[in-house]
């Protein structure tokens, strides 16, 4: 079951969107995570969903793969959209009991739950077609100037690295624990919630000693490779950008001021 | 020429529950080596054996100044582990291998994983990607460089790893138990790794390991005894010593420990110098002839 965790996926291809500079990338998912959030109507969430769907097309992604990354946050959205639903004022469609359903409502879930899955999937599109090595170096180099007031860069990348590379084997580790714990005779699957959560204690104490006598290893292991913090570092890979990567930012540009100009209609609702 | 050189090491682990300095924090210490007095020489392989807890592990951590003596000295690649200002120096000299390949593992992608020291030491990206396909080939991983190190075996996962520690191109490698964990295939594999990297490029090896047919393989044998050198010799000399091994807790390689037994049993001619396989098969074969 912990083999599901989808953490950091990536799936190796060779399409533009895989080959622009990861720091770029970065950069036009959060410009994309603007565009979301600066939309006021449909037309203009509209506009940046097409932007997703272009970049999707283009990065040669199965579609299927987008929706096993929603599967984690459907609870999320229904929460959110029964919320929407039956709590916002506006003219009543139908009346349940106590609670209305109003015109308003519907819009508003719609365009919250439109607004949640293109945000997933935009970061999921991220993360799946950059390495996340490649992606940890892009956030240190992103982060580099903040170095100047005293911002571990390096250190967080360091540490990103690292949890990166165990996080295998710290699966491995839990399934193996797991395991031993039931075969003497510790039940992990049934009983009440408290007796589940109880159940875990005898799973992650181990889990913990463990990790940090890993953490101790490790440290004297980086030492003896002459680890001493990020100063005078250098790297296998740098990270290049080129003319393609000033042109997808161009494009995303044009996408976030469209939806500027579009937002001032007063097509739609206002959110 | 030595590399590294032990000039009257004492050594003791102070009790960290105990950091007061009265009298009696002193007498908490444990002490691991008492005027110790080991040189290895350039180009040589050398196993250190001994029973648990007599201080191998110790004595390898003084080997690039992650531990450094309470008295004496230790000299690493001719330069004083005690001098701080050359601590990179010594570290890039002396590569450490340990026992649990998963732990010295620092980046999810093998070559990334080799450039790790290189990336510390400030190399310049060309030479960088030079040495880091050289090391991988010297281990025969070449062909996994992109892969991720979780879906490797346990004797690929150390060759990695000693791939890492060559890529700084050291004079020497110190290993600590780097089989305990593998399996034979695995085991074998590392062991024919390291011994073409002492015989093709030259490094000097200091390998300690609680295996027999391991030390048997090396140009000589230290073996130690509660913090102390009990013999230090070629392995068929050392292993000749059944009684004084079998009394400090240690085995001896199975064909000399048939040898012993034949020789106890009244063979006159058995000769506990034969340590492995092939002569002892030579001598059975004559016997029986
Ligand atoms: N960090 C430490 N603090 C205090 N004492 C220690 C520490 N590490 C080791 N010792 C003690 O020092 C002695 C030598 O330990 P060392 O680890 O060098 O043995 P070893 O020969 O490597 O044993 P093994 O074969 O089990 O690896 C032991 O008595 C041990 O208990
Ligand atoms: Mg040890």
């Amino acid at each position: 079951m912990l083999k599901d965790i989808t953490i950091g996926q990536f799936f190796p291809g060779d399409s533009v969107i895989h080959r622009l500079d990861a720091r770029f990338k970065i950069l036009m998912t959060a410009l994309f995570i603007v565009m979301l959030f600066s939309a006021k109507n449909f037309i203009s969430l509209g506009v940046a969903v097409l932007f997703f769907i272009i970049a999707f097309a283009a990065s040669k992604l199965s579609p299927k793969l987008m929706l096993k990354s929603l599967k984690p946050i459907v609870p999320v959205i229904v929460i959110t959209s029964v919320l929407n639903i039956f709590f916002i004022e506006g003219i009543t469609l139908v009346k349940i009991y106590k609670l209305r359903i109003t015109d308003q409502g519907i819009e508003t879930s719609l365009f919250m739950i439109i607004r949640l899955i293109a945000l997933i999937c935009g970061s999921s599109l991220l993360t799946y077609t950059t390495s996340p090595i490649v992606l940890t170096d892009a956030i240190e180099q992103i982060l580099k100037p903040l170095a100047k007031i005293k911002f571990p860069a390096h250190e967080l990348a360091m540490m990103m690295t690292i949890a990166l590379r165990f996080i295998p084997t710290l699966i491995e580790e839990t399934d193996k624990i797991m395991s031993a714990q039931k075969a003497r005779g510790a039940e992990l699957d049934s009983g009440t919630l408290t007796q589940r959560a109880k159940a875990l204690v005898p799973i992650l104490i181990p889990l913990f000693v463990s990790s940090f006598r890993r953490a101790e290893e490790l440290a004297l292991a980086m030492e003896c490779r002459c680890y001493n913090g990020g100063e005078g570092r250098t790297k296998l890979k740098t990270l290049v950008s080129g003319g393609k990567d000033y042109l997808a930012l161009s494009i995303t540009l044009f996408f976030l001021c469209g939806i500027m100009v579009l937002n001032l209609g007063r097509i739609g609702f206002e959110a | 020429m030595d590399i590294v050189k032990t000039d009257d090491l004492t050594f003791w682990y102070s009790d960290p529950a105990d950091e007061s300095e009265t009298a009696a924090a002193g007498e908490k210490k444990t002490t691991v080596f008492e005027h110790l007095d080991i040189s290895i020489e350039k180009g040589s392989f050398t196993v250190v054996l001994g029973h648990n807890g007599c201080g191998k592990s110790t004595l390898a951590k003084h080997m690039n100044a992650i531990l450094l003596p309470c008295g004496g000295k230790v000299f690493a690649a001719g330069i004083d582990t005690s001098d701080d200002s050359r601590l990179f120096d010594i570290r890039r000299h002396i590569g450490m291998v340990f026992q649990n390949p998963d732990n010295q593992i620092v980046a999810s992608v093998v070559e990334e994983d080799v450039a790790f020291a290189l990336e510390n030491m400030g190399v310049p990206q060309d030479v960088m990607r030079e040495r880091v396909d050289d090391a991988l080939k010297a281990v025969g991983m070449y062909e996994y460089r992109e892969h991720s190190p979780s879906q490797l075996s346990g004797g690929q996962k150390q060759r990695i790893a000693i791939a890492g520690v060559i890529a700084m191109r050291p004079d020497c490698i110190v290993l600590d138990e780097p089989t305990a964990m593998l399996d034979p295939a695995g085991r074998r594999e590392v062991m024919k790794t390291i011994r073409r990297l002492n015989r093709d490029n030259g490094i000097t090896l200091v390998l300690i390991t609680h295996y027999m047919d391991e030390a048997a393989k090396a140009d000589r044998v230290i073996v130690m005894d509660k913090g102390k050198v009990i013999l230090d010799d070629v392995p068929q000399n050392v292993f000749s010593n059944v009684d004084m091994l079998k009394e400090v807790g240690l085995d001896v390689p199975q064909s000399t420990q048939l040898m012993y037994a034949m020789k106890n049993d009244g063979f006159d001619t058995a000769d506990t110098h034969i340590i492995n396989e092939e002569a002892c098969a030579d001598y059975l074969y004559e016997l029986l002839r």
